[in-house]
This record gives C-alpha cells, structure tokens and sequence, in this order.
C-alpha cells in the first residue's frame, strides 16, 4: 500500500514536480543574490533618520519599504509622476530600479501557477501535494528499508539505482517535505481558505491637525530601528487630517504628523505570523543561506526521478507472466513468492516452468494473497521469499504473516518454505524464517526444513530443487541464473601460484581489462565498472551456472585480478587453474556494494585469511587517500601461501598499509587469524575507538571464529561485530 | 463588456427615492506599459464633501490583497460586501477594462468624483491613481493616470 503511495504520484506527477522543483531551485538564488547586492545596514539607524534622508532627495516621498533581505525601496509622486526607486540608507540616494527582474518575475509566475494565473495555481497545488505524499511516503520507506527511524544515517546497501535514490532521498526529503507543506499553505492563503487577522488599526478619531513636522523629530519613528521597519506610508500632501502609516516585524500603527507620537496601535494574529514564518520558510526571503539549502534539495528531484523511475521499471520487467498457470483452485503445486526486487519471481518461474515439464498444474502468485480455502486440489505449497530490511516483509508479501496466522491450514497439504537473501545483511533471510515460524505456529505439516539461498546462488537453487524433487517424487535439478548476465572475454596476463607445498593449490590471476568502444559501453556491454570487493562472474565451460569470485583490483587499477584456489573436482577452479597467460574465459562483474569500504578517514581493519585476501588486496591497493588500515591475514606457511607478500611490504612501505599482522598455522605458534586478533586485543580496541570500519573475507568457519574472537575482544568497550554491523562498521564476504 | 446595474451596487444614499432616472454609461480604463504582473484596480465614487459614496467596480479576485488599494480600503475599511457582485479580474499592462453601468442622473454635475485606486504585486501602491470629476461635459475626456494607469474615459 505503501509503496503504491509512492509510486503512482511519482510517475504521474513527475513532469509537474520535476518543473516546480527546477523553477524553485532557480528562485531560490534570488534571495542570495539580493543579500549580496543590497547596501550595507547602517548600525543603529532609526526609522526617522532614514527618512529624513530620502526626504531629501525625492520631496514628494509617499512610501518606503524594506524587504526581508534588507533591500530599501521608496516611492514618490514628483509633478504628479510616479516614481520608485531601491535607495542607499546611508545616503537616500536612488542606487537601483525598484521593479523585479523579468526573470525572476517569469520564474515566480512559472513557479507558483505555471504562468495559468489561478488554473495554473490549483495545478502547482497538486504537485505540491504530490510531492508531500512523496516526502511523506518515502521517508518510512527509507526508514523500513534501513530497518527503523534510529537507522536512519546507517549506510545504505543495496543496487545502484535504490541506493542512490535512498541515499538523496533521506537527506533532501526534509527540504522536499517543507518546501510542499509550506506551498500548500500559501496557495491555501492566496485563495482565502485561512483566516484573515493581519493588523488592520481603526483610523484614529482625531488628529493633531498640524503639519510640518519633519520625520526626523518623530518619537515614534525614532524609537524603530530601520532593521525592524517593514513599511512607512506618508500622509498626503495638503490633509491636515491624515497620519504617518507605520507598519513593522511586530505590528501596525498611525503616527501624528504634527507631533511625530504614536495614535494607535495594532499587533497580528497568530495566523499571520505564522504565515510570514511559512513565507520565509518557502522562499528564502530574509533568509538566503536556508533558501540556497532548500534549492540544493530541489535540484535533487530530477536524480530522485529518474532513479526512483529505473526502480520502478525494474521490478516490473522482472516479474515474469507465466505461460500455462491455472487458477489457485485448480492447481496442483500453489507456488507464492515474496519479493522486493523481482528476483525472487525469476526462481519461481524456473521452478514452475520445470513443475509444468512434468506436467504439473501450476498457479503462481504473490504470498500476499495467501488464501489456503480456495487451493481446492492444492497438494503442496511452495512458498518462495526475500525479506526486506532487517525482517520486513517484502513488498508482493504483505500481510503475508496474519494471513498464514489467520487462515486454517489445509489438512494433508505440506508447506515448503524457501528464503532468498544476503548473508552480508544483518536479516538475512529473517522474514522467510518468521513465515515458516508463523506457518509452523498454525499447524501447517512442513516436511522439509528451512532452505536459504544466499544472493542468488544457482548452486543453492540447484541443490534445493533436487531435494524438493525428492520429496515430491519428481527428478527436478533446477538451473536457474536470474537474468542471465552479459559475459565478455576475459584474457589472462599473468599468474602468481602458490601453496603446492601445502597441498592447497592457488593462484592470483590477473585478466586484462577488455577493451570496449563507446558504443559498448553505452549500450551497457563489456564489464562496465567494478571496485575491489565487487564479485567476477565466471562461467565454466560445461555448466551455465556461473561461480563468483571476489575482485582483488578495481576498474581504476586496469586489470582483472582474482584470487582462485583449486577445489578437488572443482569445475571452474580446475579451468581457471589451468589457464596460461594468452588464453581466454567468459566472465561477468555482480556489483557487491554491501562489500566496500565506507568513504572515511577512520581507521579500517580489513580480516582475512587464505584466497579472502583478494578484495583485501583490493582495498589496499587502491587506498590513495592513504587513511590507516590494518590488515590480519591468516595462512598456513609464510613460504607457501603468503599471498601478495612482496606487494604487502611495498603497500607498507609507501604507507598505503600501516600494519600487517600475520598468523600462520603450520609454523610456530600454529595459530589462526582468530588467534592474532585475540593476541592484539588492545591494538583493536583503541582502533575500535577511533571510529574503524571492520571487513572480514574468508570462508565461513573462519568468519565465524572471527565474530566470537571479536565478541570476546570488545565486549569490555560495549561494542560486538552485531551492534557494529547494524551501524553499518561491519561487514563480510564469506563464502 | 461587462454590463451591471451599478446603481444597486452603489451605497443607497446615491438611489434615493425620485432619483431613478438612470443612463447607460460606459467606463474605459486603459492600462500603461507598467512592466508588472495584472494590476488590481477599485473604482469609487467621493461625494461633494469627499465622503466616500460608493463603489462602481473592483478588478481583482482576492480579497487578501484589498488593503493595497490603500484609499478605497481605508474608505470601506476593507469590506469586500461593498464590491459583492461588481467583481472581476484583474487587468494586465497594456489591456483595456471596459465596464458598462447605469449611473443614477443625480450623480452627474452634483460634485461627485470618480476614484480609482491601483496597486500590483511586487510594485507600489498607488492610491487616487486617477481623480476624475463626474460632469456631463467631461464625458468621452480621457483623464490620465499616474503609475499603471494611461487613461479613463466614461461616456454616455
């Protein structure tokens, strides 16, 4: 519901949005602009004096006027001519025209009704108020995304075009919500929807009846200071019956003009203050830094546009139609699927399609629309899901939990439950476990224990779908390689082998970056851009599922560079190992943003041990800001499998590496990466303290042995990898 | 060509009983090159005394902005019952208003002033823009204006 919220007016309203947040990013450097071009104030400078001197030089004075910015206007009649002019307080010489630029003018009338006078007005309100519903709607979005309010400033992980929208939104959504509530307001005011109480004085019943008191005696124009003047309107000329109209930031009052005293005065309601506030507070005017503030955000709007409209088509194309479903109530296998991005569909439209080969009667559906009553001839179901956030449903499975706690299951039909997610989250898979927990709780028969497959793994699916098949006595081994990456050809340079003395052979293979033309690159061939920590694809000849492999170098670098160790009866690990410089694989990048160092000047830890080194390697190499960042790296000989130690001690040496620490377990102490860091607990408390980020690569088991040494470590300063990881200062790459 | 009964807009001082004798009159009001957005502009009657005796015309819609028609406000104290009926939109630089009424016989050579008040936004406010004596002879003389406005004309 939420997410429709966000979505229609988006896409409707975009054009109108994107003109009114253009034109209002524009205006807003007008106030700044008139900051900087009017003439300095004069400290202490009364009304009186200010107007004595221009009385001076235009007799025939009527008005004077100060703006929110400080700019000076006054207005004559000379000879029966009318005059105005922007004059220097200090002087009350004329210094500028009085009249608004045509542009800024043409901008105003763009802005505030598309230059459609009040039909235009009533259309401006519209986008303002789409673009409120916006503010409103994204702003939880964000903060479910990031797994609560207090999250909000944690970093944000995710694919390119959400995280960018994410990121510009939770920062700009404060200007983007005030700038449409504070234009709602005044169109409210302009078409009289709110109550009127300026100050409006009654004209006073009599006057002094003398002329010819020059304003400089005034007392009570002497008692303004010029700062807080908003207008002074003069008597006519020859009406001995008229006053001095005194209007200032506190009120409105008559003046005697022949005894310069105050007659009556008047003070604004609350309605109108409160709407000078919303006026200053929409335009800048008086306040140009915060309208310079509020235009920035504005200028993100057509960012936020383009990548919330990429979010959108994306999740559209990815959800596929399936050829041949039948209705709920005529299925045999009932397969729902929650997913936020769409690539969970891609699963389970390859499990569908492989149930209907053998002839199953398939429906597909999102968990949204659990409704056990109307699966008549259901016998199983088969629930795919993704979770958002830290264990939010994601958004084809809402309300899926008090649908599965509501409904009575169905007798003799069982329940497979399968979770899609990344393990680098701290909810991994959190929602797939609660609707199996809830489906549990109902009294659903569940003959196959929770399943998680992490960031799409083909060999999880795979594995999956062959016990799947077993249970229902179908020979199913799904391949399945979600939208089906562009490979390019990948030429090796050269080869750095190590740990044959251990029996763990391993190379670091560095490919060349393929040249790509223009053209390619534009239509979105060739690798496109990578960072260390990002994962290479590669597809093995002989199979379609591609295996990933962490990156050691970046785009910038110009080279490929992975380390690969051999698996016995490893596919891909064998061809790669075998590879000669000259010869050529297929191969793809799969951005991995979860996996990058947080731009910072803190300290960084990187962990790893064995073939985990590489995107450590990576960060390393590319760390020209030269910010700390210490390394442990665990092996089994320093004469075997020290990867990367001649560039280690350059990388030291030119202070890209402040310190390495190293653990190697068949010499000496025997000891693991784990084991090092315990040995240098305090080092890594201090660092703890001075803000560091930690990063953690390796295989699962040493990932884990980390996690606890690290509890153990940091349990004293208050902290743990978990507290650290939802602050966004902690991440893995395991595998 | 906006065709009213002024006479029923006027305060009823200005119908009184035996008066009813009314002509067609013609008011045109052509707007100078100002340089600004659409002009309001309230067009009243003084008496012979200079007390305010009525209002023939306001073009403007919103009555926020009233206040800037600084004399008619301060006549009226800014009721708008006293434009109800006789209101239209405001006129841009160069334009014409045009406004057909029957004026009451009795308003004509009896020391009556026509008045218009002119403001815009972002620009000054210019009250008595134009400060026209109602005579028989004086109609189709085209009266100028000082700030927004070129010239006003009535005629029978």
């Amino acid at each position: 519901m939420l997410r429709h919220l966000h979505r229609w007016p988006g896409l409707l309203a975009a054009a109108l949005v994107l003109a009114l947040s253009l034109s209002g990013a524009a205006l807003s450097l007008f106030p700044a602009i008139e900051r900087l071009a009017a003439p300095p104030e004069l400290r202490g400078q009364t009304v009186a004096d200010l107007a004595a001197r221009v009385l001076q030089t235009h007799p025939g004075l009527e008005q004077i006027r100060r703006s929110p910015s400080g700019r000076i206007t006054a207005y004559w009649f000379d000879a029966d001519q009318a005059g105005a002019a922007e004059v220097d307080p200090a002087t009350g010489q004329d210094i500028a025209s009085a009249d608004q630029g045509a542009i800024q003018r043409w901008l105003t009338d763009f802005h505030r009704s598309l230059l459609l006078d009040d039909t235009g007005r009533y259309v401006t309100a519209t986008g303002a108020l789409a673009m409120l519903v916006l503010a409103l709607s994204g702003a939880v979005l964000v903060a479910r995304r990031q797994g609560g309010w207090r999250k909000w400033a944690a970093p944000i992980r995710g694919p390119r075009a959400g995280r960018w929208h994410a990121e510009l939104a939770r920062v700009a959504v404060f200007g983007l919500g005030l700038s449409a509530a504070t234009a709602l307001w005044m169109v409210a005011s302009t078409f009289d929807l709110l109550p009127v109480d300026e100050a409006n004085p009654a004209f006073p019943q009599t006057v002094s009846g003398v002329t010819g008191l020059s304003p400089a005696e005034m007392a009570a124009l002497q008692a303004v200071p010029v700062s807080d003047l908003r207008d002074l309107t003069f008597p006519y000329a020859q009406d001995a019956a008229d006053v001095f109209t005194l209007t200032t930031g506190s009120g409105t009052g008559y003046v005697d003009q022949g005894t310069g005293t105050l007659l009556v005065w008047q003070v604004p309601g609350h309605w109108t203050a409160a709407g000078e506030w919303i006026y200053l507070l929409h335009t800048g005017d008086g306040a140009a830094l915060w309208g310079l503030a509020l235009g920035l955000a504005a200028l993100t709007v057509p960012v936020l546009a383009v990548t919330g409209g990429l979010v959108w088509w994306r999740n559209r194309r990815s959800r596929p139609r399936l050829a041949g479903m039948v209705a709920a109530s005529a299925a045999e296998t009932v397969l729902l699927v929650g997913s936020e991005g769409g690539s969970t569909w891609g699963f389970a439209d390859a499990l569908a399609r492989a149930l209907q080969t053998h002839g199953q009667k398939v429906h597909l559906a999102p968990l949204s629309s659990f409704a056990p009553r109307t699966y008549a001839r259901a016998e199983r179901l088969v629930v795919f899901t993704a979770t958002w956030g830290d264990g939010d449903a994601p958004a084809s499975a809402r309300g899926a939990l008090e649908r599965i706690a509501d409904a009575a299951p169905r007798r003799g039909v069982p329940m497979v439950v399968l979770g899609f997610g990344d393990r680098s989250f701290p909810g991994f898979c959190a929602f797939a476990e609660a609707v199996a927990a809830a489906a549990q709780t109902a009294g659903w028969v569940m003959p196959l224990d929770l399943d998680l497959i992490d960031r799409q793994s083909p060999q999880g699916f795979a594995r999956w779908s062959r016990a799947f098949g077993d249970l229902i006595g179908l020979p199913l081994d799904i391949v399945c390689q979600p939208a089906a990456p562009r490979s390019t050809e990948l030429r090796l340079v050269s080869r750095r082998d190590y740990g044959k003395a251990v029996q763990a052979p391993m190379a670091i293979l560095r490919f060349a970056l393929p040249r790509v033309s223009l053209w390619q690159r534009l239509a979105g061939r060739g690798l496109g851009t990578f960072r260390a920590g990002d994962l290479l694809g590669i597809v093995p000849e002989g199979s379609n599922v591609p295996r990933l492999y962490s990156l050691a170098s970046g785009k910038a670098d110009g080279f490929v560079e992975i380390v690969v160790r051999r698996h016995t009866g490893g596919l891909c690990s064998g061809q790669l190992l075998a590879l000669q410089p000259g010869d050529t694989v297929r191969g793809f990048v799969q951005l991995n943003p979860g996996f990058h160092p947080v731009r910072s000047k803190a300290p960084l830890i990187l962990i790893g041990a064995g073939t985990g080194i590489g995107p450590l390697a990576g960060f390393l190499r590319a760390n020209g800001g030269l910010r700390p960042m210490y390394l442990w790296f665990g092996a089994r000989h320093p004469q075997a499998d020290f990867l990367f130690a001649d560039d280690l001690a350059a990388w030291q040496g030119n202070g890209r590496l402040t310190a390495l620490h190293t653990a190697f377990s068949r010499t000496g102490a025997r000891h693991h990466v784990q084991d090092a860091l315990r040995q240098d607990a305090e080092a890594i408390r201090s660092l703890m303290a001075r803000g560091a980020q930690v990063m953690v690569c390796g295989g699962r088991e040493m990932a884990q042995g980390v996690r606890e040494a690290l509890d153990d470590i940091l349990a004293p300063a208050g902290l743990s990898p978990a507290l650290l990881k939802a602050g966004g200062r902690y991440a893995e790459d395991v595998y | 060509m906006k065709t009213l009964i002024a006479a029923l807009a006027l305060s009823t001082a200005l119908i009184a009983p035996g008066l009813a004798a009314a002509r067609p009159v013609t008011l045109t009001v052509n707007m100078a090159d100002y340089g600004g957005r659409g002009a309001y502009l309230a067009v009243y009657v003084t008496d012979a005394s200079g007390a305010y005796a009525g209002s023939l015309w306001m073009a403007g819609g919103k009555s926020k902005y009233y206040k800037h028609l600084t004399d008619w406000s301060r006549f009226t104290g800014g009721d708008v019952a006293e434009v109800d009926g006789i209101t239209g939109a405001s006129v841009g630089a160069g334009r014409t208003l045009e406004v057909s009424m029957d004026l009451a016989d009795a308003l004509f050579d009896a020391g009556y002033t026509l008045h218009v008040d002119a403001a815009a936004e972002d620009m000054r406010d210019s009250p008595n823009e134009v400060a026209l004596p109602l005579t028989a002879a004086g109609a189709g003389q085209p009266a100028p204006g000082r700030r927004y406005i070129a010239d006003v004309t009535y005629g029978f």
